[in-house]
């Protein structure tokens, strides 16, 4: 055979070779493909987020909050930095999570090969995915001791960065700049209520210490929830976690446990020109 | 007949790369016809310390009038045409959150060019450009954190907002070329160095739309381009 036909020959082979497997998913040791994912999607999620992809399908309008649009490809819960796309296991997480206090469910009725082909087709949406690598999982050190002086250090920085400003004061979602926030599509949204919820006082982006760490240092692309990456150190974002969990009021934790047994309050500075309310966890059924 | 001859030489090298370098203008005025819509006040007083900044009232700044019925804020660039469109430039360009207000209002950049993000104030911002087709990203600046550092590789115009103080409302323009600028307090711009050519302006004005007009530069000339745009009275 002549070198050019061979070559051509080659290459006739690659090429779709390279364009199936740019398709492809990789969760855990599963591969997704986004031919298979499709038929799912066509039958599971196409009344929510449209033949498009882009939130529009027929349900859509009875919703809130809206169903995402892969189109933008912006999405909330990464485990990447802000403006950069999310890996397959995130989204993958965020088929099988589901999103608590919204119409998408979690999806455990899907094998967990569906939903990898669920996240190939879903990447099909946006021509970003051609263009983009996935961005690089932020690095989390590990988690130190929950004790008074990382809550208190965390109530700081909560302070500092000013989340109160929308979170409120007690975290409730009640902050000044609360109710005129709206997401990347105007459409109006609140902040998380760390005290509501029961027990477990899920959020949207998933249960563990891990997962709030990773909310605001990724950012929720697509909503007021900045990245804190440039500005809140690895081992300080540890102590805010650990405050943090004590404004869930409503949730046993180790972090409420710790606070409870230093008497439920946390020691603050000398006023400052924006003295926050003191603060008092003796919430019903904090730590008992 | 030697000095003469020294002297045309001179004068022929003296004269030449003005010849070969020519560079031309564009300039103009930007204005408005119709009554444009008032613009409203804005509350600061959710956020004292930007509130105390202000001695007169603050309103919005969708469309921010001159005398003469001029317009400011309206980015003026070569949309076709542009020499030298790769090369980026290497200082930044700066975007500073001050009184609880973008300055400037709307920014000009080249695609790739540094853009820096300053806190000038005594509170937190956060900067969320509203971008669809470059990536939209949004990060938190307390005040006393270091500048910014950031750029767009597409061309779009962005809208940036701040979460926090919903009034705070700015552009970036991300342009594939530098000839751009910013229409000043009484609707004038100028875009220099402009090589002989055939160029294509484009006028931009955040609520009224584009405007484009064609101009051609032969040598070292001012071309002047107006452009007159309808105001919309809400």
């Amino acid at each position: 055979m002549k070198a050019t036909a061979k070559w051509l020959l080659i290459c006739l082979a690659v090429i779709p070779a390279v364009a199936a497997f740019a398709q492809e998913t990789h969760v855990g040791t599963l591969t997704g493909h986004a031919a298979e994912g499709k038929k799912h999607y066509r039958r599971y999620c196409i009344g929510c987020h449209g033949p498009l992809g882009d939130g529009n399908g027929e349900n859509a309008q009875w919703i809130d909050p809206k169903p995402r649009d892969f189109t933008a490809a912006t999405f909330k819960c990464r485990s990447t930095p802000t403006g950069t796309l999310p890996t397959d296991q995130d989204l993958f997480n965020a088929i099988s999570r589901g999103f608590t206090n919204s119409n998408m469910p979690h999806w455990d009725p899907l094998t967990s090969q569906n939903r990898v082909d669920l996240v190939a087709y879903i990447k099909t949406f946006s021509p970003r995915w051609q263009s983009e690598k996935a961005g690089d999982p932020i690095k989390i050190p590990a988690e130190p001791a929950i004790t008074m002086q990382s809550i208190t250090h965390g109530y700081e920085l909560f302070q500092k960065m000013e989340c109160w400003k929308c979170h409120g004061q007690q975290g409730r979602g009640d902050g000044p700049s609360a109710s005129t926030l709206t997401d990347s599509k105007d459409n109006p949204i609140r902040p998380y209520n760390f005290a509501a919820g029961a027990d477990d006082s899920r959020f949207k982006c998933g249960v563990t210490n891990e997962d709030i760490y990773r909310i605001f240092i990724t950012g929720l692309d697509g909503t007021p929830m900045p990245s804190f990456a440039d500005v809140i150190q690895p081992n300080d974002a540890w102590d805010l976690v650990h405050y943090l969990r004590t404004l869930q009021t409503n949730r046993h934790s180790k972090e409420n446990e710790v606070l409870k047994a230093a008497g439920g309050k946390i020691p603050t500075k000398a006023p400052d020109s924006n003295p926050p309310a003191q603060l008092d966890n003796k919430g019903s059924g904090s730590g008992n | 007949m030697q000095t003469k001859q020294l002297l045309v030489l001179l004068l022929v090298i003296l004269v030449s790369p003005a010849l070969l370098f020519a560079a031309g203008t564009v300039s103009g005025k930007i204005t408005y016809t119709g009554t444009p819509a008032k613009m409203k006040p804005i509350d600061m007083s959710k956020e004292p310390s930007c509130a105390k900044q202000h001695t007169t009232p603050v309103t919005t700044e969708a469309v921010v009038t001159g005398p003469n019925n001029t317009l400011a804020n309206v980015i003026v660039y070569i949309s076709a045409g542009a020499p030298d469109e790769s090369a980026t430039p290497t200082q930044a360009v700066t975007f500073t959150q001050k009184g609880c207000q973008y300055i400037p209002h709307v920014l000009a950049m080249h695609t790739g060019q540094e853009l820096k993000v300053v806190n000038d104030d005594q509170t937190s911002h956060n900067i969320h450009p509203l971008a669809k087709v470059n990536r939209e990203w949004n990060k938190s600046q307390p005040p006393g954190t270091p500048p910014l550092s950031e750029k767009f590789d597409k061309e779009e115009f962005i809208p940036v907002k701040c979460n926090v103080h919903p009034w705070m409302h700015g552009y970036f323009a991300v342009l594939k070329t530098s000839h751009a600028a910013v229409s000043s307090d009484n609707g004038t711009y100028s875009l220099p160095n402009l090589p002989p050519g055939k160029y294509t302006i484009t006028a931009w004005q955040e609520d009224y739309g584009t405007q484009t007009q064609d101009v051609t530069i032969s040598g070292s000339e001012t071309k002047t381009v107006d452009f007159s745009f309808k105001a919309k009275p809400y």
